[in-house]
C-alpha cells in the first residue's frame, strides 16, 4: 500500500464524507429557502424532460437499492436467505444493467435539454451543469463496470473488495488495500462518487432528502397558528 | 363544532369598470421582481374569454380542484400515492407559455443607437432568454373582447350558451371578472402540496406558501382550479396572493381593494364550522354546493355561536367584526353574492355579485314600466346570458342567478320610488322576498358603499400575532430574493442596481447610502 492509496481510499473518503455530513447540517440550518428540487418544468414541459426525468429518477432509486444490496449487505448474507451466487449475479447484471441503462439514457435526455433549450440554459446555473457532468461520470463509469466488465466475466468481484472496504469506512476500520488492487474502472467510479458526495450538500441534489413520504400520512388541509416567538427570533 | 374565523372578499361586478388598477397596484406591491414578473396575483379578465392562464377553467384538461369519486371527496388530479408517483414530472402542469412569456423592451437602444435614417425602436426581448421575441400572447390579451371571436369559443362557461349567442359584433356581450386567490375553506392547493409547505392560517384562514418549506414539487399549481398559485422561475418556489396579510393584520384592506376605483370590493370575516368542511364539500350534487357553503357559515348573532366562538378562542372584537361583516351581509343575509365556480368543491371565499346588463330588445329602450310581470320574465333576455353567469357562479343553476338579478333590479325599483319622493313601491321587493329594511341595507352597502362599511377588518391580536415592527426591512419578498441558490452562482442581479447606478451618476451618489 502506497501513500497514494492511503490518500485515495482513506483520507479522501473521510474528507468528502465529512463535508457531506457537515455541509448538509450547515445548509439545512442556514438555507431552507434554497433547499429545493429547483424544477424547471414550468419553463418548458417537453418530452425531453418528461422521459428524461422519469427514467432518470426511477432508475436512480433502483440503482440506490442495488448498491445497498451489493455493497452494504455482506456477501455472506445471501446464502442465508437462499440466494445463490448465480441468482445474485443474474440480478446484478440484468436488473442492475437495465437500471443503469435507464439512468444513462434519462441523464442524457436531461443533459440535452439543459444544453439545447435556451430558456433552461439561460436561467439555469453553471453549477447545475457541473453536477450533471459529475453524475454523468459516476453513472457512465459505474454502468460500464456492470454492463461490460462484470457481464463479460471479469475476474474482479466487488463484493469481496469494495463491499468490505465501504463497510470498513463506515465502521471506522479503513482497509485501503481492498481497493488498491481493484481495476481502474471501479476505482474511478468510487473516486467520482465520493467527489459527488462532497459537492452534494451545496447543490440542488439536497432535494433527495426531501422526498415527501410524510404526505402519505398527513391530513389534507393544514392549519398553522402564528408563532410570535419563532417569527421574532427570525426577524432578529 | 369547532369555530374558525376566515377572511373573505366580495366583488360587486356591477361596478367593475375593468380599469386594472387593482392588478397594477398588486403587481407594484408584490410581484415586480425577477421570476415573478409574469405573475398577476390579481388579474382582471374580460369574459367571455379563455383568461389567464389560457383555459384555466377547463378542469377536464387541468385537473384542478376536487371531485366526487365513488361517493368520496377526492383531488381531481389523483390522490397522495398518485402524486408521489408523478413527483418527477407533473402531467397536469401548465407551463409558462400558458400564462405568457415575460418580456421587457430594449430601452437602452433608444439612448445608445447611432445616428440612422430611422427612429430607433425598443424591441421586445424575452426576460427568460434575453432574445428578441415576437409578442404573441400576453397578460390581459383578451381585454375588452380583443380576439375573443376566436379564443372565446374555448371558454368553458359558453357551454349551453353557444347556440343562442354568437361572437358576432351585434350579439356580443362582455363583463369583467377580477380574480384573486379564493383563500378557499377547502383548498385543493394546500391538499396537493406534498411537502406541507402550504397552509391556512388558523386565525384568519389566509392561505400562504411557506417559502422555506417549499421544495418545488409543483402540485399546488396544478391542484388549484383557479390557477392562482404561481411558480417563481428564478427562486423555483411557489408564490401566491397573500391577501396582503401585513396590511390585513393591521386592520387595513388589501392593496387591490384599497385602490379599487369602482369601490367594488368588500372585505370582512365570517365564522364557520371547521368540523363540517369536508361534509359541506362532499354534497353529491354540484348545484347544492352553494347552499352547503352558506350552511357552513355560522350566524355571528346567534348566542350559541358566540358562546362556542369564545370557547374556541375567537377574540371578542373579531366576533363583533363578524357581525358587522359586509361579506356575511352580502353572501349570507342578502344572498346576492355568489361563489366563483362552486363546482370545484374548494368552498372559495371570494364572492361575486353578478352584473346586471341591458335587456335585449324587450322594451325598445323604455324601462319605465316596472311591473314585475313584465320585468322578471325579461331577466332571461339580459344581454349577458343567464346561462353564462350560471356556469360561472352557480354550477349551472340559472334560477339562483335569476333570483339574485331580480333582487338587484327590485332594490333599484324600490329605491327609485323612495328617491323620487313617491309612495315606496314594494311590488318588486315583495316578489323576491326582500324586506324594505334589507333593500335599504343593500342600497347602502352597494350604492353608497362607505369605506367603513366596505372594510370591516379586525386587527390581528398583538399577543398572538407577529411583531410587524421587528419585521420592517427584513421580511417580504425583496429580502427573500437574496437566496443562496440565486446568489451563489453569481448570476443574481439586484433589480435596483441599474436604476441606482443610473441615478447616482446623475445626482452624484447613491441615494440609499450604498457606495
Amino acid at each position: 500500500m502506497t501513500p497514494i492509496d492511503f490518500l485515495l481510499w482513506v483520507a479522501y473518503p473521510y474528507i468528502t464524507l465529512t463535508i457531506f455530513v457537515v455541509g448538509h447540517i450547515y445548509r439545512y440550518n442556514h438555507d431552507q429557502f434554497g433547499w429545493s428540487a429547483q424544477s424547471s418544468q414550468f419553463l418548458k414541459s417537453d418530452p425531453l424532460l418528461k422521459w428524461g426525468s422519469i427514467l432518470f429518477h426511477y432508475a436512480v432509486i433502483l440503482v440506490f437499492f442495488g448498491h445497498v444490496g451489493g455493497i452494504l449487505v455482506p456477501q455472506s448474507f445471501y446464502p442465508l436467505i437462499g440466494v445463490t451466487e448465480e441468482m445474485y449475479h443474474f440480478g446484478a447484471v440484468w436488473f442492475g444493467g437495465a437500471a443503469g441503462a435507464a439512468m444513462v439514457v434519462g441523464g442524457a435526455l436531461l443533459t440535452a435539454r439543459r444544453l439545447r433549450n435556451k430558456r433552461i440554459s439561460t436561467t439555469g446555473s453553471r453549477k447545475d451543469l457541473w453536477v450533471l457532468l459529475l453524475i454523468g461520470i459516476v453513472t457512465v463509469v459505474g454502468f460500464t463496470n456492470t454492463a461490460w466488465y462484470t457481464a463479460t466475466g471479469g475476474e474482479f468481484d466487488y463484493r469481496d473488495t469494495i463491499g468490505p472496504w465501504f463497510r470498513g469506512i463506515l465502521t471506522f476500520r479503513p482497509m485501503p488495500e481492498m481497493l488498491a488492487t481493484a481495476p481502474w474502472g471501479f476505482q474511478a467510479h468510487v473516486f467520482a462518487a465520493f467527489t459527488l458526495f462532497a459537492v452534494w450538500p451545496f447543490t440542488r441534489l439536497v432535494h433527495v432528502w426531501s422526498l415527501p413520504l410524510e404526505y402519505l400520512k398527513r391530513r389534507y388541509i393544514i392549519y398553522r397558528r402564528a408563532n410570535p416567538k419563532q417569527t421574532n427570533k427570525k426577524a432578529q | 363544532m369547532k369555530i374558525k374565523a376566515q377572511f373573505g372578499m366580495v366583488m360587486n361586478l356591477d361596478k367593475c369598470i375593468g380599469c386594472h388598477t387593482c392588478s397594477v397596484t398588486c403587481n407594484n406591491t408584490w410581484t415586480n421582481r425577477p421570476g415573478a414578473e409574469y405573475m398577476w396575483w390579481n388579474n382582471v379578465e374580460t369574459k367571455p374569454g379563455i383568461g389567464y392562464p389560457k383555459e384555466w377553467e377547463n378542469q377536464e384538461k387541468n385537473k384542478g380542484g376536487w371531485e366526487m369519486r365513488n361517493g368520496k371527496l377526492a383531488l381531481k388530479a389523483g390522490g397522495k400515492a398518485n402524486k408521489l408517483l408523478n413527483l418527477f414530472y407533473n402531467p397536469d402542469m401548465l407551463d409558462i407559455d400558458e400564462y405568457y412569456e415575460p418580456w421587457t423592451y430594449e430601452y437602452e437602444h433608444l439612448v445608445h443607437s447611432p445616428e440612422k435614417n430611422h427612429q430607433p425602436v425598443a424591441r421586445p426581448k424575452s426576460q427568460l432568454t434575453g432574445e428578441y421575441m415576437d409578442i404573441l400572447w400576453g397578460p390581459n390579451w383578451e381585454d375588452d373582447l380583443a380576439g375573443v371571436h376566436e379564443t372565446g369559443k374555448r371558454d368553458p362557461n359558453m357551454q349551453g350558451v353557444d347556440e343562442k349567442v354568437k361572437f358576432e359584433f351585434e350579439q356580443a356581450f362582455m363583463m369583467y371578472l377580477p380574480r384573486i386567490c379564493e383563500h378557499c375553506v377547502n383548498p385543493s392547493c394546500v391538499s396537493s402540496c406534498p411537502s406541507g409547505a402550504m397552509y391556512k392560517r388558523e386565525e384568519d384562514g389566509i392561505v400562504l406558501v411557506d417559502q422555506d418549506a417549499c421544495r418545488s414539487w409543483r402540485f399546488c399549481m396544478s391542484g388549484c382550479p383557479y390557477k392562482k398559485v404561481y411558480f417563481n422561475w428564478q427562486t423555483n418556489k411557489a408564490e401566491k396572493c397573500t391577501f396582503c396579510f401585513p396590511k390585513i393584520e393591521n386592520g387595513d384592506p388589501t392593496i387591490c381593494s384599497e385602490t379599487c376605483v369602482g369601490r367594488i370590493r368588500y372585505i370582512g370575516i365570517v365564522l364557520y364550522d371547521a368540523d363540517r368542511v369536508k361534509e359541506a364539500a362532499s354534497v353529491s350534487n354540484d348545484q347544492d354546493l352553494y347552499e352547503a357553503q352558506l350552511d357552513l357559515i355560522l350566524d355571528p348573532n346567534d348566542p350559541e355561536v358566540i358562546a362556542q366562538a369564545k370557547k374556541d378562542g375567537i377574540p371578542e372584537d373579531w366576533i363583533e367584526a363578524a357581525q358587522e361583516s359586509p361579506v356575511y351581509k352580502l353572501a349570507c343575509e342578502q344572498k346576492i353574492a355568489l361563489p366563483l365556480h362552486p363546482e370545484y368543491r374548494t368552498l372559495p371565499m371570494v364572492w361575486y355579485i353578478p352584473p346586471l346588463s341591458p335587456i335585449v330588445d324587450a322594451f325598445n329602450g323604455h324601462f319605465n314600466d316596472l311591473d314585475p310581470s313584465v320585468v322578471f320574465p325579461a331577466i332571461d333576455q339580459f344581454r349577458i346570458p343567464i346561462e353564462y353567469l350560471a356556469n360561472l357562479m352557480t354550477a349551472g343553476d340559472t334560477e339562483l342567478v335569476a333570483s339574485v338579478l331580480k333582487k338587484l333590479v327590485a332594490m333599484r325599483t324600490y329605491m327609485r320610488s323612495v328617491d323620487l319622493g313617491k309612495e315606496p313601491d314594494t311590488t318588486l321587493i315583495d316578489e323576491v322576498g326582500v324586506s324594505e329594511q334589507m333593500a335599504r341595507d343593500m342600497y347602502e352597502l352597494s350604492a353608497i358603499a362607505k369605506y367603513g362599511d366596505r372594510y370591516v377588518i379586525p386587527k390581528a391580536h398583538r399577543e398572538q400575532a407577529e411583531d410587524m415592527f421587528a419585521h420592517q426591512g427584513s421580511a417580504g419578498f425583496d429580502f427573500m430574493d437574496g437566496c443562496e441558490s440565486c446568489a451563489m452562482n453569481g448570476e443574481w442581479k439586484d433589480p435596483y442596481e441599474y436604476s441606482e447606478s443610473y441615478w447616482s451618476d446623475v445626482t452624484g451618489g447613491a441615494k440609499d447610502g450604498r457606495q
